[in-house]
């Protein structure tokens, strides 16, 4: 009785670790290239779940992926030497210049100062820090940037002259002017986007704390026999819904939280649909969410 | 064709059959679309209960499915609890019998057309019919009302051990009524709200709205009436179980006049939450006042197991052990009011902490995060007053010795184990780090699963003895057709005036 009594504790301590246990794997290439950009056309598109028609009148590109754990390193380390950004007690710290306050009911305010940026310490970072220079973790490189708050992903995207996409861009760009409920159609498959129930091989492959996929894992390839459908916009992003939530560029007034998009791999398929909205602090930071960035139209594109 | 009149009669007549059949209506429901949600699609069991139902789930129409379903179930539970006080409080006849044949119409349409508008293709045919159904329970409400009106000399107390005022009326009556009236001015805000649809109001599910800086009349009118809906089916349980208990004495009389009052404030609150933000503060009040009326309830209900178990085993002076077993000896009679202690940690208790620590916890965490924490803290609540109606019907059913305590325990433990389990997962940022999370959600939503599935699983058990029990010869459900009403003390007496009035009515 005794000894049926701890082999039943061994078995419960033994899977509840093995959980935790993150398994080293190899970096998987997805064919899709983390600088590329979108154009998106000016013009009127259906937003929201009731699909109110709104206009945005001017054209923009915007990343077809989402930014990468080797992007956002590059980015560290030139951002570190411009110093524009530091490093201190275990985190990247940047300076913000404040938000407008209205003082409304819950509304914290942000006054000008430094902001964290990425914790270092948090073992949900797939990035390494040796001797003052920043890398993507192996395996990692082409995996969504997380763990970065939404001031880091500002930070990142003035860094190169970008900034981050407003909601109504954001939906834009994720549904086109169609009325669909997720950026391919109606419904979603689950091996066409990185979501809870989605079961992807790759993460049973990995080992269970990695749930990120590489950003357009989703692009109708095979993986190991994992047979992919592709999942992207109307406009080819990829990742526009899933993987991770994707923080909105938008400072909404009466209000200090900073809104996500998208879904992650941490939501149900529903949140994936284009309209439903996330949102924290802006010093929030985790494994299920990243970013993209959006930039005007250079010259030369506009002239072409 | 005389037992299927007498099938018949049971089921649409008699108390019992009736509140056996909105049981069945719940658990048929619940069977099938809980398997729409939660791990459920994770393990594919929704992709089969689709296919197999022919369900039309468009990604677009969710919210709008979720409203339907749970107005759908809320209405069966609102008409079983009219069933029970049209049956424990003294009323005449006919009241009772019009309201239980106009509310079982109205929910039973509702339900059927309801769950096709909602489920199996938008045909507005099918709408109209849902809200034809939703009117007739409303309609239903008033005469319950009507019916309920407690300052006329027809039914007064007799026995002066339950609350009454100096001329004889009944306040348990009252407490009964203001409920009613309660509920009806609150089914009215839904109401004016819905018939916006689609004309300044659309469809939205109120947790998405809570960050949301500035909401509109029409959308602060649906969060008070869900609110308030839930909190009136409580109190509404909670008067009814204080009747089965036979409440009486001086915790009787301290209990209904600050239930009235809770009821009156907090009411009075969620109704205001349109047009001021000090609703909360009036919320809490209330709250506090309905709470302890039923801390009181819980309190005599307790001791009133003890002293009858130890009068049953006729102890003259029994230990302080023999006290503590004797209170666990029935668990369908402990459960009920245990549930009422427990909901203070999984419910209340976390609704005050999530107050408290709003701003330096919960609104630091992502939107996604509160929002798990309180669909989980009122599905709870909704799940915890399912139980003590199940309860109460397992003792209605006269199901007794061993099968009782195996029921009623297992009711118990299962329950509290997923809606502890449920708390904590919701909770679970305070507990560990993200990183380190997927253990603790997967073991948590599993024990959820396996509390609510034997939960499940004991409820078709004794719907299946019910339904096997229909063909049987010396069966239970002619045997209660009988005895229709629920054997309890009645706390008013039908008085000559009472008669007389009665007895003119017939003549005319």
């Amino acid at each position: 009785m005794r000894s049926s009594k701890y082999f039943l504790i061994t078995i419960i301590l033994f899977s509840a670790f093995n959980l935790y246990a993150e398994k080293p794997f190899k970096y998987i290439e997805t064919g899709v290239d983390p600088d590329s950009w979108a154009v998106i056309p000016a013009g009127e598109f259906y937003a929201g779940q009731h699909q109110s028609i709104e206009n945005i009148d001017y054209d923009f590109e915007i990343m077809i992926t989402d930014v990468t754990n080797e992007q956002f390193a590059n980015y560290l380390n030139e951002a570190l030497e411009k110093r524009t950004i530091y490093a201190k007690n275990d985190t990247v710290w940047g300076y913000h210049p404040g938000d407008p306050f209205d003082a409304y009911l819950h509304e914290w305010e942000i006054p000008a100062g430094d902001y964290p940026h990425v914790p270092l310490n948090n073992p949900g970072l797939r990035l390494d820090y040796n001797n003052g220079k920043f890398s993507a973790k192996a395996g990692y490189e082409n995996h969504p940037m997380v763990e970065v708050s939404w001031f880091g992903a500002k930070a990142y995207a003035d860094f190169y002259g970008y900034r981050l996409p407003t909601e109504l861009e954001w939906e834009k760009a994720a549904r086109g002017i169609g009325t669909n409920d997720y950026p391919w159609g109606n419904t979603v498959e689950r091996n066409q986007a990185n979501f809870l129930s989605s079961h992807n091989l790759f993460t049973k492959m990995f080992g269970d704390v990695v749930k990120t996929t590489p950003v357009g894992f989703y692009n109708g390839k095979s993986y190991n026999g994992y047979q992919t459908i592709e999942g992207i916009s109307p406009y080819g992003l990829y990742d526009i819904v899933g993987n991770v939530y994707q923080w909105m560029g938008d400072d909404y007034p009466k209000v200090h939280y900073r809104y996500m998009r998208g879904g992650s791999y941490q939501s149900y398929e529903y949140s994936l649909r284009v309209w439903p909205r996330n949102s924290a602090g802006p010093e929030y930071t985790s494994m299920a969410v990243g970013f993209r960035c959006a930039r005007d139209m250079s010259t030369e594109l506009l002239k072409n | 064709m005389k037992k299927i009149r007498d099938l018949f009669y049971f089921f649409f007549q008699s108390t019992k059959g009736l509140i056996l059949l909105g049981i069945t209506a719940i658990s048929v429901i619940t069977a099938i679309w809980g398997t729409l949600s939660g791990p459920m699609i994770e393990w594919g069991v929704k992709d089969i209960t689709v296919k197999l139902l022919g369900l039309d789930l468009e990604s677009v129409e969710r919210s709008g499915r979720i409203i339907m379903l749970y107005h759908v179930i809320a209405m069966i539970v609102t008409s079983i609890e009219v069933y029970m006080i049209t049956s424990i409080v003294p009323m005449r006849k006919h009241q009772r019998t019009n309201i239980n044949g106009t509310i079982t119409v109205g929910w039973i349409t509702a339900m059927i057309f309801g769950m096709a508008f909602g489920y199996f293709g938008h045909n507005y045919f099918y709408h109209g019919l849902f809200l034809v159904g939703q009117s007739l329970i409303f309609f239903a409400g008033i005469q319950l009302a009507v019916a309920l009106y407690p300052w006329r000399k027809h039914f007064l107390v007799e026995n002066k051990e339950y609350a009454h005022t100096k001329s004889g009326y009944d306040i348990e009556r009252i407490a009964f009524f203001i409920m009613a009236v309660s509920m009806l001015i609150s089914a009215g805000f839904g109401a004016v709200t819905g018939s916006f649809w689609s004309n300044g109001h659309e469809t939205f599910l109120a947790e998405d709205l809570i960050r949301q800086p500035d909401k509109t009349a029409l959308q602060k009118s649906i969060i008070g009436h869900l609110h308030i809906m839930l909190t009136l089916i409580a109190v509404a349980i909670t008067l009814i179980v204080g009747r089965w208990m036979d409440f009486k004495g001086k915790l009787h009389k301290f209990a209904m006049p600050i239930m009235i009052f809770g009821i009156i404030v907090i009411s009075g609150g969620v109704w205001s939450v349109v047009w001021t933000h000090m609703a909360h503060t009036f919320i809490y009040i209330g709250s506090t006042f309905v709470m302890f009326a039923a801390l009181l309830l819980v309190i005599y209900a307790w001791g009133k197991i003890i002293k009858d178990r130890i009068a049953e085993q006729g102890l003259e002076k029994p230990s302080f052990g023999q006290k503590f077993k004797a209170l666990f000896h029935d668990p369908i009679k402990f459960g009920p009011f245990w549930q009422m202690v427990f909901m203070n940690f999984t419910v209340s208790g976390v609704g005050i902490f999530m107050a408290v620590k709003l701003e330096e916890i919960f609104r630091v965490w992502p939107a996604r995060e509160e929002r798990i924490t309180l669909t989980g803290h009122w599905h709870i609540l909704a799940a915890l007053i399912a139980t003590i109606i199940l309860m109460y019907y397992i003792d209605i059913a006269g199901i007794k010795g061993k099968l009782r305590k195996w029921l009623g325990w297992t009711i118990i433990i299962g329950s509290d184990i997923a809606f502890a389990a449920m708390t904590i997962m919701s909770m679970k940022r305070l507990f560990v780090t993200e990183y380190y999370q997927t253990p603790l959600v997967n073991w948590t939503m599993l024990a959820t699963d396996f509390g609510l599935g034997i939960i499940l699983v004991i409820l078709a058990g004794v719907l299946g003895w019910r339904l096997i029990d229909l063909f049987k010869s010396d069966n239970l459900w002619s045997k209660e057709s009988a005895s229709p009403e629920l054997e309890l003390e009645r706390t008013a007496v039908l008085t000559k005036q009472g008669r007389d009035a009665i007895k003119k009515e017939m003549e005319i």
